[in-house]
C-alpha cells in the first residue's frame, strides 16, 4: 500500500514537472543548438551563435527588445499612476454605475482586443499615430490600465483607513499621509499591479501589428518572423527571452510571497 | 504653505473651494461614511469622484469604446477609405453567406468548445488529485502556475518542435522503432483537426481551471465532506453530493472564461492552424491587412461579431460570478 501511494506521488510529481519546466528545457536546448537532424534525440552540435545574434543588431533585433522593454516600462508607469485614484474610489467610495464601471473594466481584460483595435486604427491613420510607438503605447493602454485598476482596488479594499485619519488628526497634511501611511500599505499591491502591466503589455501581439503596422517591430513580431523563416534556434532563444519576465515575476511573487500576490494566496 | 503654492500657480479657483487639497482624501471617506444612504453629497466630493475616475474612462470611453464603435461604424459602411457611405447591412450579409466565414465560425466554436470540455474536465479532475498535495506543498501550486505565465506565442513555439513531423516526439517514436521516416508522424501541428490548437490552449487553460478549483476548494476546506463520511456516505457520494456542488459553479464560471478567450485569441491559430479553414480572429485579421481596402469593413464585421459574443459572455460569466460569489479576479491566460 505504502509503496503504491509512494508510485503515484512520483508519477503526480514527475507529470507536474514535465508540464512545467518540459517547454523551458526543450526550448533551453534548441538555444544553443547549432544543428539537429532527424533522427537523433539530441542535437549534434551546439554553439551560442543564436544568443549572440538575439543580442546584436543583425535584424535590428536589440531594437525590438528594448522597444519592448520601453513600451511595457511606459505602458506599466501610465497604468499605476492614472490607476491609483480610480481605484482607491472603485475599492471605497460608492456611486451612481459602479457596476457598470466594473463591467467596463473586465471587457478589455477579457474581450478579444480585435474590434477596439481596428476601430482605433482608423482614428489614428486619420491622426498620423499609426504606425508610431505612441499609437502602440495607446492600444496597449486598453487591456493594462483596467487590469492595473482591478489589481490595485483589490489593495485598496484592504487598506487601513483608520490610519490614515489617525494621521489627519495629529496632524500630517494630505502628502505626508500618502507618503507615510497610504504608500506603504499598497507597495506590494503597487509593484504587483506594474509588473502585471508590463507583462500584458510585453505579450501584445495583434494591437501592435495593427497599430504599429510593421514599423514598430517588438519582440512578439520578431519571434513570429523568424519562426516562419525557420531558424529555429533564433525563434527559441526569443520565445525564452519573451517568456522570461512572466516567470520571474512568478518566482518573485511566490518566493517574497507579497499578500495580494495574485492567485497564489492559499 | 498650500495656499502659497495656490497664489505662486495663479489657481484662485480653488481657493474657493475650502481645502482642496483633501479632496482626493475626502472623496472616498465622506462618500463611504454617509453617501450610501442616498444622503447627497457635497460638490466637492463629486468633484473629487469624478477627477479621480476621469483618466480611466479617458481609456476606457475612449480608446476602447470608442474603438469599438468606431469598428461598428465601419462595419456598417461608415468612414469607409472607399467613399461608400452608411448605414448598411452589406457587409454583414456578405460575410453571412462568406463559405470561408462560415467555415472558420464552425472550427472557432468546435476548437474552442472542445479545448473548453476537456481543460475545465481535466482541470478539475487534477485539482482533485492534487488537492491534499497542493496544501501541505506549495511547490505544487508554483509548478501549476508555470505554464500559465508562459505566453501563448512559446506555448505555439514548444508544441511545433515537440509535435512537427520532425519534431521531438517523432524522433523518439522513430528511436524506439514506431515511424520509420517524418512522413510517417501523425499531422498534429498546422493540421485539419486543429489537434495542435487543442493541445496547446489546454496546456495554458487547463491550468487555469485547475488553479481557480483549487483555491475554491482550499478556501472551503473539507469540514462537509467529513461530515458526510461520519454520516456514512461513501467515496462516490460525497464527490457527487457534497464536493462536485461546491466546485461546479467555479468550473462553469471558468470555462466560459476561457471559452471567451479562445474564441478571439489570434497567437495560437496563427501558428498552429491551418489557412483554411482558420479561426476567425485568424481570417479577420488576413482580410484586415489585406492590400485590397474593399475587404477590410467585411473584417471589421467580422471582429464586431466575435465581440459581441465575448462580451455576452463576459456578461454571463458576471452574472453568475455575483450569485455564486464575489468577482473572481481572472489572471492573464
Amino acid at each position: 500500500m505504502v509503496g503504491r501511494s509512494g508510485w503515484l506521488k512520483l508519477v503526480i510529481w514527475a507529470t507536474l514537472g514535465v508540464i512545467a519546466l518540459g517547454p523551458i528545457l526543450l526550448l533551453s536546448i534548441w538555444s544553443i543548438t547549432y544543428s539537429w537532424f532527424w533522427p537523433d534525440l539530441l542535437p549534434d552540435s551546439f554553439s551560442l551563435r543564436a544568443w549572440r545574434y538575439a543580442f546584436s543588431s543583425v535584424a535590428r533585433l536589440d531594437v525590438a527588445l528594448l522597444t519592448s522593454l520601453g513600451i511595457g516600462a511606459i505602458v506599466a508607469a501610465i497604468s499605476v499612476l492614472i490607476g491609483w485614484p480610480a481605484a482607491r474610489v472603485i475599492a471605497l467610495a460608492d456611486f451612481p454605475g459602479k457596476r457598470l464601471l466594473l463591467f467596463l473594466l473586465l471587457l478589455p481584460v477579457l474581450a478579444p482586443p480585435l474590434a477596439s483595435t481596428m476601430g482605433m486604427h482608423a482614428v489614428f491613420l486619420r491622426y498620423e499615430v499609426a504606425d508610431t510607438v505612441a499609437g502602440v503605447i495607446m492600444a496597449h493602454l486598453v487591456p493594462c490600465v483596467p487590469y492595473a485598476v482591478l489589481l490595485l482596488s483589490g489593495s485598496f479594499s484592504r487598506l487601513e483607513t483608520g490610519l490614515e485619519d489617525q494621521a489627519r488628526t495629529l496632524g500630517a497634511n494630505v502628502y505626508q499621509v500618502w507618503r507615510y501611511v497610504t504608500l506603504p500599505q499598497l507597495m506590494p499591491g503597487l509593484t504587483v499591479a506594474a509588473a502585471f502591466a508590463f507583462l500584458i503589455s510585453w505579450s501584445q501581439y495583434l494591437p501592435t501589428l495593427i497599430i504599429g503596422g510593421g514599423s514598430v517591430q517588438t519582440l512578439p513580431l520578431s519571434l513570429v518572423a523568424f519562426q516562419r523563416s525557420g531558424d529555429d534556434p533564433i525563434a527559441a532563444v526569443l520565445s525564452l527571452i519573451f517568456l522570461a519576465p512572466a516567470v520571474i515575476v512568478l518566482l518573485l511573487a511566490s518566493a517574497g510571497g507579497p499578500a495580494d500576490a495574485p492567485r497564489c494566496r492559499r | 504653505m498650500y495656499s502659497r503654492k495656490v497664489r505662486f500657480l495663479g489657481y484662485r479657483f480653488f481657493r474657493n473651494i475650502k481645502g482642496w487639497d483633501n479632496i482626493w482624501y475626502e472623496s472616498t471617506r465622506c462618500v463611504n461614511d454617509r453617501g450610501k444612504g442616498g444622503v447627497v453629497v457635497s460638490r466637492k466630493v463629486r468633484f473629487g469622484l469624478i477627477f479621480s475616475l476621469l483618466p480611466v474612462m479617458v481609456v476606457i470611453i475612449g480608446l476602447f469604446a470608442g474603438g469599438v464603435l468606431m469598428a461598428i461604424g465601419q462595419s456598417l459602411g461608415y468612414f469607409s477609405p472607399t467613399g461608400e457611405s452608411g448605414p448598411t447591412l452589406r457587409h454583414y450579409l456578405a460575410i453571412a453567406v462568406d463559405r470561408e466565414f462560415r467555415n472558420s465560425l464552425r472550427v472557432t466554436l468546435l476548437f474552442g468548445g472542445l479545448a473548453t470540455f476537456l481543460a475545465a474536465a481535466g482541470g478539475m479532475l487534477l485539482a482533485l488529485v492534487l488537492r491534499r498535495l497542493a496544501m501541505r506543498q506549495r511547490l505544487v501550486g508554483l509548478l501549476i502556475q508555470i505554464p500559465l505565465a508562459v505566453p501563448h506565442l512559446s506555448t505555439a513555439i514548444v508544441l511545433i518542435y515537440l509535435l512537427s513531423p520532425s519534431g521531438l516526439a517523432a524522433r523518439v517514436l522513430h528511436w524506439v522503432g514506431v515511424i520509420g521516416v517524418p512522413d510517417d508522424f501523425p499531422l498534429l501541428i498546422n493540421d485539419q483537426a486543429g489537434i495542435g490548437i487543442v493541445l496547446a490552449y489546454l496546456l495554458k487553460e487547463l491550468p487555469f481551471v485547475t488553479i481557480m478549483i483549487l483555491t475554491l476548494l482550499s478556501r472551503i476546506g473539507e469540514d462537509l465532506e467529513e461530515v458526510a463520511r461520519t454520516l456514512g456516505a461513501t467515496a462516490w457520494q460525497r464527490f457527487r453530493y457534497v464536493t462536485l456542488p461546491m466546485i461546479a459553479p467555479a468550473a462553469l464560471s471558468s470555462s466560459l472564461l476561457v471559452f471567451a478567450f479562445i474564441i478571439g485569441a489570434f497567437e495560437t491559430p496563427y501558428l498552429l492552424g491551418r489557412p483554411y479553414p482558420a479561426m476567425v480572429s485568424v481570417v479577420a485579421q488576413r482580410r484586415y491587412m489585406d492590400p485590397d481596402l474593399t475587404m477590410r469593413p467585411g473584417a471589421i464585421a467580422m471582429a464586431v461579431l466575435l465581440s459581441v459574443l465575448t462580451t455576452g459572455l463576459v456578461w454571463l460569466y458576471l452574472k453568475l460570478a455575483q450569485r455564486w460569489s464575489g468577482i473572481e479576479r481572472p489572471l492573464f491566460f
